[in-house]
């Protein structure tokens, strides 16, 4: 309980009869980076908003540094935010923009320049203090955003998708310094974001959520490669994770997954409970899972055509089929296949996933 | 969890967002009393036989029976009517082929624009004094027409009973028609212009394009027009004040004076109240079908 | 031999550009710029017809300025398109000065006076007061804000003549009937819907994470609309202005309904000049009133330009 930064308790929202959030919890620890990762609509703002103060919540608790804020105005939690679209104020300069909040609280002049200088020396941003928001490019309005959670001062740093709005370059390049900052100030951070490159290079732990349930809340490298359900399993990773849907049969001491005529050999699965034969399965398999033309130590291979190949530079993608499935696999950027190129491939069971089909849990 | 920290308590559901209240008072007293309860009450009052002072004594429909039994109300429904119809025809009519012509292209626009709008800056009795000039029989139109040469040249709408409508309806087309165009030029602007690229593709001739797509998908601009116009038809009052006071005789009466006039001259209220009630009634004619359709659908949205 | 030498380098160069020439004539057919002529039949139709519509406009102002320069006994003779043969300003003095309503004879300048004093409280009065609803409609909602705020845009449809006894009731019982007071009241009471519908939709526009930055940031209800919304909204309360001066301006019903006749603004006085039925018609003073009434919504219209368009689009599309 000591190190307890923000705790969410049985936390429920709902607008009319539409319900949000269902019996939310979620505890997370001092210093930690937490992303909120889903698509649109999963509740993951929703919740954001509500560890703020700025929506209400129909059922449940929220603590920060062991004080229940449930009540509380936003500005008493002990919170900075930043958003999206930046929400600069836009007719201040960046210096009244950052001292706003602080003149409101009726800080000290002094203390507020200290402040001031203090956030602007570590987003560098001194030479635009005198700028009004219009002034700025995209990339120094979240900077400036950023400096106006830090001269708060606070213990808990909330951001929502901050780097949507940002072309593809200036995002790898902000989500850097993000993680720097985070690595300095040893903030409690929770992050929210659909973008799982984000999630997966920013995060201590990931909360994958879905239809306002967390899915799995775990680090990113257990996400990637242990996610807990279909869902999971499905929506990490780029391209997504191959499925086939078949039935378990135990035979000669090995395990199968017998899926549209294909036998997979599924012995080398750190299964978490004995196999049932007979089980509806979905069997998961990553691209980069699967070798091409290369044996791999006791697997079988299978024979598939290739489909389409798209070079991206550093890998390969091809996409195969299967005894008539798609699917895609990711090779060295170096070796290159011709469409119809009857190739044989073999699978890493030890690092794949399988999930019951009924369940859509991991076995 | 044992020992809630219930430090700050919950605020009292009437105190939540109290200054968001208080601000709001001024809008509630508005809509409840004035809108709300002054509607109520003249409708109320209407079925009683004030006179000089609003009285609680019931008539049941008696008013009703006297309105329309007034030669002086019936004329001022039919120039209503004649006019209102008239106008809505002629100023969408007007300001569409207007606004079309306005969106060719063409230069000068803002000129053109500033032009024909100006007229919706002056007020009704300014637009109603100015007409009633320009149709003087004696000094306007008709007597530089005859001065030309046509000396059994007739147009003194002002002063023959039969036509008076149509004098007020030339000066509140000139007012008004500028607005409708400003409406639909906006309305025009609003449509893709990738539709009017394909049809140019496809070769479909202008005026046929303007038919068959634009007036179809503008249709919501027309409705709100429609509202527009009609809303304002039914106040009527200033322009006929200013233009004829009602004359000649009674022949240019229209409802709203009506109203007034019993109200503050003849000082028989309950006719006032019936009159308005029933410019209520023609109100909610018009307004509620479209209201149904403009938020009915509409709530699903929010 | 250098002339040589420059010649033939000349010939090379016009070589190859009879080469171009020749490339160009096998490339026959239309080619660069299409030609338009500037009198096509389409043109002139257009032009045309607009040139027409706005001769129709600038008919009765054109009108009404050649009427009021000129004296009376031109006007009885002459035809009201010809410019005036005498200029004469008398009367715009009389019609200011010294027109007569009934036996009041101290012209339009009462009128003027007693307009300004209305327009410019009421209007102060009303935006402060709409802009403040349109912002707790926009932010802060409580339960039942959207009801009232229904019945109110309802309310703006309801003929004002149903109305307009219930208000003399009110106002009468609080002792404001026939005061300016009074009449600020009603023009902030029926100002209110189309206004706070035009700043509701406005607010409702900004960026919500503004908002939300400032709550964070620790402001309230009152610092955030100061500090935030209306710095950054002076567009829509300029239109918001333009709007309510130019409508309170030529308000005639409420000013003959809720003001005595010493606090008459300028639109009933003008009627009162010209439709009085004593003494001589003044036709040149009746049109020099009649400029001096619409001159201040016209200035108002001139200068705000594409702001006035924006605000009676705003009003009536939304209302």
């Amino acid at each position: 309980m000591e190190n307890v930064s923000v705790s969410v308790k049985d936390l429920s929202l709902s607008f009319g009869a539409v319900t949000v959030l269902d019996t939310l919890n979620l505890d997370i620890k001092d210093g930690e980076f937490l992303v909120l990762l889903g698509s649109s609509g999963c509740g993951k703002s929703t919740l954001l908003n509500c560890i703020a103060g700025l929506l209400d919540v129909s059922d449940g608790q929220i603590f920060i540094k062991n004080k229940n804020v449930t009540w509380e105005e936003p500005k008493d939690r002990g919170i900075g935010m930043v958003f999206q679209s930046y929400a600069l104020y836009p007719q201040m300069s960046v210096e009244k923009n950052l001292s706003f909040g602080l003149q409101v609280a009726k800080v000290e002049k002094t203390e507020i320049d200290r402040r001031i200088t203090r956030a602007a020396e570590i987003l560098q941003i001194q030479p635009l203090l005198k700028r009004k928001p219009a002034e700025l490019s995209g990339g120094q309005r979240q900077r400036v955003a950023i400096g106006r959670a830090l001269v708060r001062d606070v213990d808990v740093f909330l951001f929502d998708e901050p780097l949507s709005n940002l072309d593809a370059k200036l995002r790898s390049e902000l989500r850097v310094e993000i993680k720097r900052l985070h690595q300095s100030l040893k903030n409690t951070m929770i992050y929210v974001t659909h973008d799982q490159i984000e999630a997966l290079t920013l995060a201590d732990r990931i909360a994958v959520m879905k239809s306002g349930v967390i899915q799995q809340l775990a680090d990113p490298m257990t996400i990637y490669n242990a996610p807990e359900n279909l869902f999971v399993a499905g929506f990490i990773g780029s391209p997504s994770m191959n499925f086939f849907r078949g039935e378990l049969q135990l035979r000669d001491g090995r395990a199968f997954v017998h899926a549209n005529g294909v036998d997979f050999d599924v012995s080398a699965y750190p299964s978490r409970g004995p196999f049932k034969a007979g089980q509806k399965v979905v069997l998961g398999v990553r691209p980069e899972h699967v070798r091409v033309d290369e044996a791999l130590d006791g697997q079988p291979s299978h024979q598939a055509v290739v489909d389409i190949e798209e070079p991206m530079g550093a890998d390969n993608l091809l996409w195969l089929k299967l005894a008539g499935q798609s699917m895609s696999v990711r090779i060295a950027g170096q070796r290159r296949y011709k469409p119809g190129t009857a190739v044989k491939l073999s699978f890493d069971m030890a690092v794949a996933s399988i999930f019951d089909a009924a369940s859509e849990n991991r076995l | 969890m044992a020992g809630h920290t219930r430090g700050s308590g919950r605020p009292n559901q009437w105190l939540r967002n109290l200054n968001a209240k208080l601000a709001s008072i001024p809008m509630i007293l508005t809509a409840v009393v004035i809108f709300l309860g002054g509607t109520i009450w003249t409708v109320v009052y209407s079925f009683t036989n004030s006179k000089l002072l609003p009285r609680l004594s019931f008539v049941g429909l008696d008013q009703y029976e006297r309105l329309w039994a007034a030669p002086r109300w019936l004329m001022s429904v039919q120039n209503l009517a004649i006019y209102g119809l008239l106008s809505l025809i002629f100023s969408l009519a007007i300001g569409f082929l207007l606004a079309a012509l306005m969106d060719q292209k063409i230069r000068f626009e803002n000129t053109f624009r500033t032009i024909m709008l100006y007229p919706f800056a002056l007020s009704f009795i300014v637009t109603g004094l100015v007409w009633q000039w320009l149709l003087n029989p004696e000094y306007g139109i008709q007597s530089v027409v005859r001065s030309l040469g046509w000396t059994s040249f007739a147009f003194d709408p002002l002063y023959n009973a039969n036509i008076v409508i149509y004098g007020i309806l030339i000066a509140a087309l000139w007012q008004g028609t500028g607005l409708v165009m400003c409406l639909m030029l906006a309305g025009l602007r609003g449509i893709d212009e990738d539709i009017w690229k394909a049809a140019r593709v496809d070769g479909i001739p202008m005026w046929k394009t303007y038919v068959f797509v634009i007036i179809p998908m503008m249709r919501g601009v027309f409705i709100t027009t429609l509202v527009i116009i009609a809303s304002g038809i039914v106040k009527v009052y200033d322009l006929v004040v200013a233009q004829t006071s009602g004359g000649p005789g009674i022949a240019s009466e229209v409802p709203a004076k009506y109203v007034y006039d019993y109200m503050f001259q003849a000082q028989n209220l309950g006719q006032g109240f019936a009159a308005s009630t029933m410019m209520l009634i023609t109100v909610a004619i018009i307004i509620v079908p479209w209201a149904y359709l403009e938020f009915g659908g509409g709530r699903k949205r929010a | 031999m250098p002339e040589i030498a420059a010649f033939n380098a000349i010939a090379a160069g016009i070589e190859p550009e009879a080469e171009k020439v020749q490339a160009r004539a096998t490339l026959a057919g239309p080619r660069g710029r299409k030609p338009r002529r500037a009198l096509s039949g389409r043109n002139i139709m257009v032009y045309g017809t607009l040139i027409v519509v706005a001769l129709y406009y600038l008919l009765p102002l054109y009108v009404m300025v050649m009427t009021s320069l000129k004296g009376m006994p031109e006007i009885r003779l002459g035809n009201i398109f010809a410019p005036p043969l005498e200029i004469t300003f008398e009367p715009w003095v009389k019609a200011w000065s010294s027109a007569c309503t009934g036996l009041n004879c101290d012209g339009l300048s009462r009128g003027f006076w007693n307009s300004v004093r209305i327009t410019v409280p009421s209007t102060l009065v009303s935006i402060a007061i709409a802009s403040i609803n349109g912002y707790a409609l926009a932010n802060w909602r409580f339960k039942g804000a959207d009801l009232f705020f229904t019945i109110l845009i309802v309310g703006a449809f309801i003929p004002y003549q149903v109305m307009i006894y219930p208000i003399v009731i009110v106002l009468r019982e609080i002792g404001l009937y026939g005061s300016l007071t009074g009449l600020i009241i009603v023009h902030t009471i029926f100002g209110m819907p189309i206004l706070t519908l035009l700043f509701r939709n406005y607010f409702a526009g900004l960026p919500e994470e503004l908002f939300k930055a400032a709550r964070v940031d620790g402001a309230g209800f009152w610092t955030i609309y100061f500090r935030i919304m209306l710095p950054m909204s002076m567009p829509i309360f300029v239109v918001a202005m333009i709007l309510q001066v130019t409508g309170i301006w030529n308000d005639f019903l409420f000013g003959v309904v809720f003001t005595r006749p010493e606090y008459y603004p300028m639109t009933v006085q003008l009627n009162n000049i010209v439709n009085s039925v004593q003494g001589v018609k003044e036709y040149n003073v009746n049109m020099a009133a009649t400029i001096l009434t619409g001159a201040v919504p016209l200035f108002v219209y001139f200068v705000s330009g594409r702001l006035f368009v924006r605000g009676i689009a705003a009003g009536a599309v939304k209302g």
